[in-house]
């Protein structure tokens, strides 16, 4: 049944590599640690967490969906839900679990002892849980909490906005912080901590598209800080950077916002592209094809995501020129995403492919995820787009792409790297449950909402037209069913990390390839440290 | 921070990422006197010039005509009832026009009005030369209060041939408080912006 190879002997080297020795015990360990192991298990755990609260926070979405009229929360909690699940999945699950997974496995990748600036990373890490308990919060104020939709678009987080406002501020501010210390260290790390031989063009994707992405994150997230700075003093110090009456202007929030918000969106893809990259050569057999067009292909995303950003906007009325150019650099951005759907596929091609969990989920990401990459482009279609604009077709889009896209290449991402944290296999059978149950459900979930919305239902709207009752009574079933799916996860999260299960190899997947499969298995406290040959 | 001397090229690189960072927290507030700047030379969100243009007797083109129409709302909240007097008008470029909007304060309180103008579509709104204008200063009027407000303006004939039609749009904000505080403030440092800007 288990499809990892023979575990191997038991040697010394392998009883010095357990888990606890070298760390100290108790909380201790956990609040002080530098170590990036720890500091990446913590970012997993947190963002896992916080994939649950914000997962929660779905259900009640898809409670009051369920039918028609307004029955359990009121509009005004159901827009909090609405706001409040959108940051935490993106800030709080997504960045951080993706942060975390490159606490892990740089260093590991690139025959480093640790990452480069240890005590800063102990620093990004534990801001991290106060920014959301400031975040979470703010929905027990007086006047509830940020009710304007995660995007915070002025006038409706500066006038219409309630006082919890500033909680949101700060919150997104220490977020950001921490996301900008996080990608200074992964850069620092990956430019002075490689051992010697690892030149650029022989780094693992997964540590190139985390490069890409943490220069992405410096460029962007202090513009996030200035947008919600400006929201702060707009709100309560009198200044009229979006207010139309003082000489401001409403749709430069617009433009801000998404200056930030589109780099933003491959931040949280770019990572995934990376981890795919490492997951399909080892169970296809083969090498990754066209390593180095996967290299500038990210780096094409990157670049170009700089120059998309009003896609967003092409219903605040641009002039045509405008539409038309911000249409075709989004089009543009296909090819690069194209080049690396062909290699992955022609990865696979004439390999002796394996149907281990994590090539499952990686299979599901590039079914689902070139799904969501379709109906992107069909939102880059200026005209069309004014008919897809703040429908639920936008929602299909981004769920497919940051559900079944980002998630599943960390759930894949999971799988393929936990027996290299822990030593022992995770629970297959439990592995297949959960994969086999969410990716049904989560079809379930999202795949009607492409027909709702075109049809017109419009998002962030507690309540609907009759004519969307039976979709969305499927829409709030598919979401259950995926919520649930989830805890089957987290089962099987416990059940790993009290290390139940058959011990692995070294090398865990047979076809792995890749410095941190040459370690121990489970991986030592401390890795290289004395650098590695690089072949 | 006593690090060993083996981090100093991290540090090196640490100071140029934080120079990152830094100038990108700049440069998303420079983004608002770019954007204004952006929106001047392109004239893309439709506002008009906020400052008096001179009318010097240019060519009157009278072979064109261009169907300019004027719309009124006020903000929620602003209770004024503001109308204007002439809804269309058919001009010649380089003629100069002068419309008048009428404005009653319902309200049983002072309120001071401050009108944004938007043109629709909006590269006309480069072409738009107003020499006078309520949209320039702030307008009090007191409760129960009328008045007709001006505006005067020529189209430059410099508009481009395919614009035959475009909208002017004004929307009146209540800004009393924040003239009461600007007025608060000047007053403190003994020269009156309400003053300097209407009179």
């Amino acid at each position: 049944m288990s499809t990892a190879t023979e575990h191997v002997g038991h040697d010394a080297e392998h009883a010095h590599g357990e888990h606890h020795h070298g760390a100290p015990a108790g909380i201790k360990r956990w609040l002080f640690t530098t170590n990036h192991k720890d500091i990446g298990t913590l970012y997993l755990w947190f963002a896992f967490i916080m994939f649950l609260v914000g997962g929660a926070m779905a259900m009640v979405i898809r409670a009051e969906l369920f039918q028609p009229g307004l029955q359990i929360v009121e509009p005004n909690f159901f827009n909090q839900m609405t706001t409040v699940h959108g940051l935490i999945m993106v800030f709080g699950a997504v960045m951080p679990a993706f942060t975390g997974l490159a606490n892990w496995l740089i260093p590991m990748m690139i025959g480093a002892p640790d990452m480069a600036l240890p005590r800063m990373n102990n620093w990004s890490f534990w801001i991290l849980p106060f920014a959301f308990l400031i975040l979470l919060s703010s929905l027990f104020v007086e006047g509830g909490g940020p009710a304007f939709g995660w995007t915070f678009y002025a006038p409706l987080s500066t006038t219409y906005s309630g006082d919890s406002t500033a909680l949101f501020v700060f919150s997104v501010h220490i977020m950001g912080i921490s996301s900008i210390m996080g990608a200074i260290n992964v850069i620092v790390t990956i430019f002075n901590m490689r051992a010697p031989g690892m030149t650029w063009m022989k780094m693992p994707l997964f540590v190139w598209t985390w490069l890409i992405t943490a220069f992405l994150l410096i460029a962007v997230m202090p513009v996030l800080a200035g947008a919600v700075t400006m929201v702060l003093t707009d709100k309560f110090f009198g200044t009229h950077f979006f207010d139309a009456a003082g000489g401001g202007d409403p749709v430069m929030f617009q433009h801000i916002f998404w200056f930030f918000g589109h780099p933003e969106v491959y931040i949280m893809i770019l990572p995934a592209f990376g981890i795919i990259s490492q997951i399909i050569p080892t169970f296809a057999r083969k090498r990754l094809f066209g390593y180095a067009s996967m290299v500038y292909a990210t780096a094409s995303i990157a670049l170009l995501s700089f120059i998309v950003w009003a896609h967003h906007m092409f219903t605040t009325g641009m002039p045509l020129a405008a539409e038309m150019f911000f249409m075709f650099a989004t089009m543009l951005i296909s090819v690069p995403t194209g080049v690396k759907v062909f290699n992955w596929v022609a990865t696979m091609w004439r390999g002796s492919m394996t149907f281990e969990v994590p090539m499952l989920f990686a299979l599901a990401f590039i079914v689902l995820f070139t799904i969501g990459g379709l109906s992107g482009l069909m939102l880059a279609i200026t005209p069309v787009d004014f008919q897809y604009h703040d429908t639920y077709f936008v929602v299909a889009h981004f769920h497919y792409v940051l559900v079944t896209g980002a998630v599943f290449s960390i759930m894949a991402a999971v799988y393929y790297w936990l027996p290299k944290w822990t030593g022992r296999m995770f629970d297959i059978t439990l592995a297949k449950w959960h994969f086999w149950c969410s990716l049904i459900s989560v079809n379930v979930l999202f795949f009607p909402m492409h027909f709702v919305g075109l049809a017109g239902m419009p998002r962030r709207i507690p309540d609907y037209a009759l004519q969307f009752a039976d979709f969305n009574k499927w829409i709030s079933i598919g979401g259950f069913a995926f919520g649930l799916s989830q805890l089957i996860f987290l089962a099987l999260l416990i059940k790993a990390c009290r290390h139940q299960g058959e011990k692995v190899s070294d090398q865990v997947w047979e076809g792995a390839e890749g410095l941190e499969w040459e370690i121990p298995s489970p991986a030592p406290y401390h890795t290289f440290d004395t650098p590695p040959v690089i072949k | 921070m006593t690090q060993p001397k083996t981090t100093n090229p991290n540090n090196r690189l640490v100071l140029k990422l934080v120079g990152i960072v830094l100038g990108m927290f700049g440069f998303g507030f420079a983004l608002v006197p770019l954007y204004d700047v952006f929106c001047d030379i392109t004239g893309i969100n439709g506002k008009t010039e906020n400052t008096a243009a001179t009318y010097t007797a240019v060519d009157v083109d009278e072979s064109r005509w261009v169907t300019i129409e004027f719309l009124t709302r006020t903000n929620s909240g602003m209770p004024w009832e503001f109308e204007a007097k002439t809804k269309r008008v058919r001009v010649n470029p380089g003629a100069l026009n002068t419309v008048e909007f009428y404005v009653r304060n319902p309200a049983r309180r002072d309120i001071v009005a401050q009108a944004i103008p938007s043109v629709s579509p909006g590269t006309a709104a480069l072409y738009i030369n107003k020499t006078e204008c309520f949209c320039f200063n702030h307008q009090p009027l007191g409760a129960g209060e009328e008045a007709l407000m001006p505006m005067r303006f020529y189209i430059d004939p410099q508009l481009p041939e395919d614009i035959t039609f475009f909208t002017l749009q004004y929307t009146l904000y209540d800004v009393t408080e924040a003239a009461q505080k600007n007025a608060q403030s000047t007053v403190a440092k003994t020269t009156s912006y309400l003053t300097d800007k209407n009179g």
